[in-house]
């Protein structure tokens, strides 16, 4: 019985330990439930996150970019198809075995190879590698036929920018290459860049990034623990970048680079009404296609030392003296100020008794001197001394007015190329501000002939003389098309508000900002004046590019010659008297042409800049009074086709 | 005693056949279906490998499990010591012949299955010590003589599992052990002061750990220590389950297991995988089950006449509980990865089989409920 009641015990501590254990594991699974609570209702959101990032990835896909056309629409940059060699990584399991393989059906050399393995380590496991990106056809074929050997190797059919004019544009299209961390910092790019893309180098493809560089696609793809895709979500489609309308024409364009060949120089044209640029040659030239896929050190070294200066634009980044193509402009101011009359004579002496101020001497060009001249025939055979003379008159601060009217020392494309130059156009206040000095009379004099301080670029000149051709209009000039401005009813205003108003208020002049189309002139005789006599200048006798002069007035035109000096003559080189080519390259003229065309409707101003060229009359003239004709010929067509296409827009 | 052997020998078969816990019987049922679907959800909804032999184990296992519950528990009481000394050589075995796996040698090649012996251990440890307790009188149970025996017969299984190296099959071992020297009523001061004991020398006995398991026990502190390394599983196991929501996210379209971001998901993450296709409301309902079948276990304890009986269902129940907590605790988060299978649902044949073998005992108790065992 003892033991019988020990046993009862012994049942009643088991019992009720049991349950005190029951009590505990019920208290520890409420612990579980409240644990699953919190993870799966309170915090599910952020748990949904992680998964979601876990198992999706996202691929970017790159956008085409957009295209470059000219006035007709001809294709200037395009995207090529090209075929590529992409190795996708995560699919390959000895890197080193698959590039050897590559290597022996490719051909890479071992330079290419650590550039490879370079590229490889800034790669993410899942990236692909793009080992090349332009094979040709036979590299492309002999891949595709090893294709089984080679793990994670994809041929694929991808595009590239192309120039079809390569030489003929490179300095308005520019080129493409790798995005740099600079261009990076760019929203533009930094929105839409997608590994491996391409972006504006220089000129049009830089400025106009924007445009041209379109919306990446996404494709959303599952993925699992490894990074492998599993299936594809979600895509995204890219978007091609819009198209970029220049106003240039490419066939002119063309034959402006071909006048330009062997030299240094460059040609500019624009359409004097709308300011719509139609050619802007810059010589000597490279091909944008070498920079497209990473240009080879010889290729690069061989653009770069180049002493004629291939890189710089010589349109708007050349800076030259106008030389005697400043000499309209001259008299146009003297004229409108009310300096000097057109009739008044001045004795050209030659070299012997040259022009005098405070006992320094002003030599003309001519040795044995052009005689009694007045103010046409000054401007006609290009008379340094009556421009001395008037210049002394009409003093550097009005010139400057007037010439800064017309187009010179001021920025003109704006932002479209960050390589453009300002070029200078001197005055009193400039002179005491930058060099802090006062100005002397004699710089004024030698300005009146374009030479001294005063720098422009080639296309302030092409500027100059339309805005004169045009009766002294404003015009804004633009290299991309813009179809918000019906320029056929600006023409016709212009041309009504000419012959309506040949007068205009004299305190006018003292201003140098003029609303777009509007007058600048303060007397439309004056205007009259400089283009009758730029006429004189090319087609009559003893004019200075008579002999490039056209008969037929439908390309009939007239012009201003300029020869720049570069350095100061001395009385020896007086005495010697050298032709062009007896002088050293670096030390020879630069020779400048403007003009208008056809005189006796003018729609087209041209400069023309050949480096070291000479006389302006001999290499630079014959140049401008060929694509005048070319430019004349095309004129009907580019007319036809820019009215159609307004019509449309 | 004449009198009551003679009873117990008397049950007629219809008797046996009355006194099935069916609805234990229905819980095994019901969880062991639900880890079939689980297990075909690991393998990406392919009835491949995994779920074949899951299949073929369950049912062999259950077969054996409704089998011996008809094995008489005085039977089991007379070869509980046997059933010890089995288990003992079988893991002394296994120092010598074993065969590894991921750096662990836990297993005998039995050809038809690879054993793990520190699996069989955890119910014979159970069965071993409720003999023990059911023939101590409750006044010498506080005595030192007889509380250094089970202490010393848990030592040597836990030894030799951490050696293997499995800490957490030593320690679901010696919990196990530990309930039973509870429930047989030893003083609740013994029990503090080992736990007082054990705080104190926390330090040094991390300080003897693998490396391995000191990072997974740093890392547990802190996941983001090494969140691709040993942190790894704790965060993806965590994102598998938060996602899940309330509801889930569907059969077979749990993304973080089908994506194989879940590691071991078909053994030790079991749970992990239910839950994030089946959302709180899965889980609470599996848990849910669990709890029923401890109840369950609880239950025949209860009505069992016999300490042994009372001891041995009481202490599996502990156990199964031990089992189920340590492994959900640790795919939430709660406690360190340290490798403990979930009951019935995970992978794995030893710990299947041991589980089973565990519940036909209990069937066995709650057939035989009145059969009384000597205490001589």
């Amino acid at each position: 019985m003892l033991n019988r009641g020990r046993n009862i015990e012994k049942g009643r501590v088991i019992t009720r330990r049991m349950f005190i254990l029951a009590a505990a594991k019920i208290l520890l699974f409420a612990g579980i439930s409240s644990r699953l609570y919190n993870l799966q209702i309170s915090d599910r959101e952020k748990y949904e996150i992680l998964s979601d990032k876990n198992r999706i990835r996202e691929w970017k896909t790159p956008p085409q970019r957009g295209i470059i056309v000219d006035n007709f629409n001809k294709v200037l940059a395009s995207n090529d198809r090209v075929f590529q060699l992409h190795l996708i990584l995560d699919e390959i399991n000895d890197f080193d075995v698959t590039i050897f393989k590559i290597k022996n059906i490719i051909g890479l050399d071992q330079f290419e190879i650590k550039k490879l393995y370079k590229k490889k380590e800034r790669l993410k496991p899942w990236d692909t590698l793009v080992v090349s990106d332009n094979l040709t056809w036979e590299q492309f074929s002999k891949i595709n036929l090893y294709l089984h050997e080679l793990e994670g190797a994809k041929p694929v059919l991808s595009t590239s920018r192309f120039y079809p004019y390569a030489n003929d544009l490179v300095h308005i299209v520019g080129y493409v290459g790798d995005a740099s961390p600079k261009d990076l910092e760019k929203t533009e790019i930094k929105e839409n860049f997608v590994p491996g893309l391409k972006v504006g180098k220089y000129g049009i493809e830089n400025s106009q990034e924007k445009m041209l560089i379109g919306n990446y696609g996404i494709k959303r793809y599952e993925v699992n623990a490894s990074g492998k895709r599993i299936s594809q979500i979600d895509y995204i489609k890219e978007r091609q970048g819009n198209k970029v309308n220049l106003t240039i024409d490419i066939e002119i364009q063309k034959y402006a680079q071909e006048l330009l060949k062997g030299k240094a120089g460059s040609i500019c044209a624009m359409d004097i009404f709308t300011g719509e640029v139609v050619a802007m040659a810059s010589s000597p030239t490279y091909d944008p296609n070498k920079f497209t896929h990473g240009i080879n050190q010889k290729d690069w070294q061989e653009i770069r030392n180049n002493p004629l200066k291939p890189l710089i634009n010589k349109s708007i980044a050349g800076l030259y003296s106008p030389g005697s193509t400043f000499k309209p402009l001259v008299a146009l101011a003297a004229l409108e100020y009310g300096i000097l009359d057109p009739n008044k004579t001045i004795k050209c002496k030659g070299h012997k008794h040259p022009y005098e101020l405070y006992g320094v001497k002003y030599h003309c060009w001519k040795k044995e001197g052009h005689g009694y001249m007045k103010l046409r025939n000054a401007i006609k055979q290009s008379c340094d001394i009556y421009f001395y003379e008037m210049a002394r008159l009409l003093g550097v601060d009005k010139l400057s007015i007037i010439a800064k009217r017309y187009g010179l020392g001021n920025n003109i494309l704006g932002d479209i190329f960050n390589d453009e130059k300002k070029g200078l156009v001197p005055d009193t206040k400039w002179k005491r501000r930058a060099l802090e000095q006062s100005w002397y009379l004699g710089e004024t004099v030698i300005n009146g002939i374009g030479q001294g301080y005063i720098q422009t670029t080639p296309l302030q000149l092409c500027l100059m003389t339309a805005q004169i051709a045009n009766g002294g209009y404003k015009i804004k000039p633009h290299i991309i098309k813009d179809y918000s401005i019906n320029y056929k009813d600006i023409i016709n205003k212009i041309k009504l508000d000419r012959s309506n108003f040949p007068l205009h208020e004299r305190n006018y002049l003292d201003d140098i900002n003029v609303e777009y189309y509007q007058r600048m002139y303060h007397k439309k005789s004056n205007i009259n004046f400089v283009l009758d006599a730029m006429f004189g200048s090319t087609n009559e006798q003893y004019g200075t590019s008579y002999k490039s002069r056209y008969d037929d007035p439908q390309y009939q035109f007239a012009g201003k010659t300029g020869t720049s000096q570069v350095r100061r003559i001395t009385d020896l080189d007086r005495e010697l008297d050298l032709d062009t080519e007896q002088i050293e390259y670096k030390k020879r003229d630069h020779a400048l042409y403007v003009a208008f065309a056809p005189y006796k409707d003018p729609r087209y101003a041209i400069s023309v800049i050949i480096e070291h060229g000479g006389s302006g009359s001999k290499a630079a003239a014959p140049l401008a009074s060929k694509l005048i004709k070319r430019i004349i010929d095309r004129h009907k067509l580019r007319e036809q086709f820019n009215n159609g296409n307004t019509s449309l827009a | 005693m004449l009198r009551e052997r003679i009873q117990a020998s008397n049950y007629s078969f219809l008797d046996k056949l009355k006194s099935i816990d069916y609805l234990l019987i229905l819980l095994i049922i019901a969880i062991g279906s639900t880890s079939v679907f689980a297990i075909y959800s690991t393998e990406g909804g392919k009835f491949s490998f995994y779920t074949k032999n899951h299949i073929i184990r369950l049912s062999i296992f259950f077969s054996l499990f409704l089998v011996l519950s008809f094995v008489r528990v005085s039977t089991w009481y007379k070869n509980a010591y046997l059933f010890y000394t089995v288990g003992l050589i079988l893991l002394i075995t296994v120092l010598f012949f074993g065969i590894s796996a991921s750096g662990a040698t836990r297993w005998i090649n039995l050809y038809f299955l690879n054993l793990q012996p520190s699996e069989l251990m955890k119910i014979a440890v159970i069965i071993c010590f409720a003999r023990y307790y059911h023939r101590i009188q409750s006044s010498d149970i506080q005595s030192y003589k007889f509380l250094i025996q089970p202490i010393i017969l848990l030592i040597i299984p836990c030894y030799l599992v951490i050696q293997q190296p499995d800490l957490g099959t030593s320690i679901l071992i010696a919990g196990s052990g530990i309930a039973i020297i509870w429930l047989a009523g030893l003083n609740i001061k013994y029990f503090v002061y080992s736990g007082l004991l054990l705080l104190v020398s926390l330090p040094f006995a991390i300080s003897i750990l693998k490396p391995y398991q000191k990072s997974r026990i740093l890392t547990f502190f802190n996941p983001d220590r090494d969140p691709l390394g040993a942190g790894y599983q704790i965060i993806q196991s965590k994102i598998a389950i938060g996602s899940g929501g309330f509801f889930g996210k569907g059969y077979l379209k749990g993304t973080q297991s089908y994506l194989e971001f879940l590691p071991e998901k078909h053994t030790d993450f079991i749970f992990t995988l239910f839950s994030e296709e089946f959302g709180f409301i899965g889980s609470i309902t599996l848990l849910f089950l669990y709890i029923l079948l401890i109840y369950r276990i609880i239950n025949v304890g209860l009505v069992s006449r016999s300490f042994f009986a009372k001891l041995y269902c009481f202490g599996f129940a502990t156990a199964i509980f031990l089992y189920v907590f340590v492994n959900i605790a640790m795919v939430l988060g709660m406690l360190p990865i340290v490798g403990a299978p979930l009951p019935i649902m995970s992978y794995g044949g030893s710990s299947l089989l041991s589980i089973m073998l565990g519940l036909s005992i209990v069937m066995s108790c709650k057939i035989y409920n009145q059969e009384q065992i000597s205490v001589y």
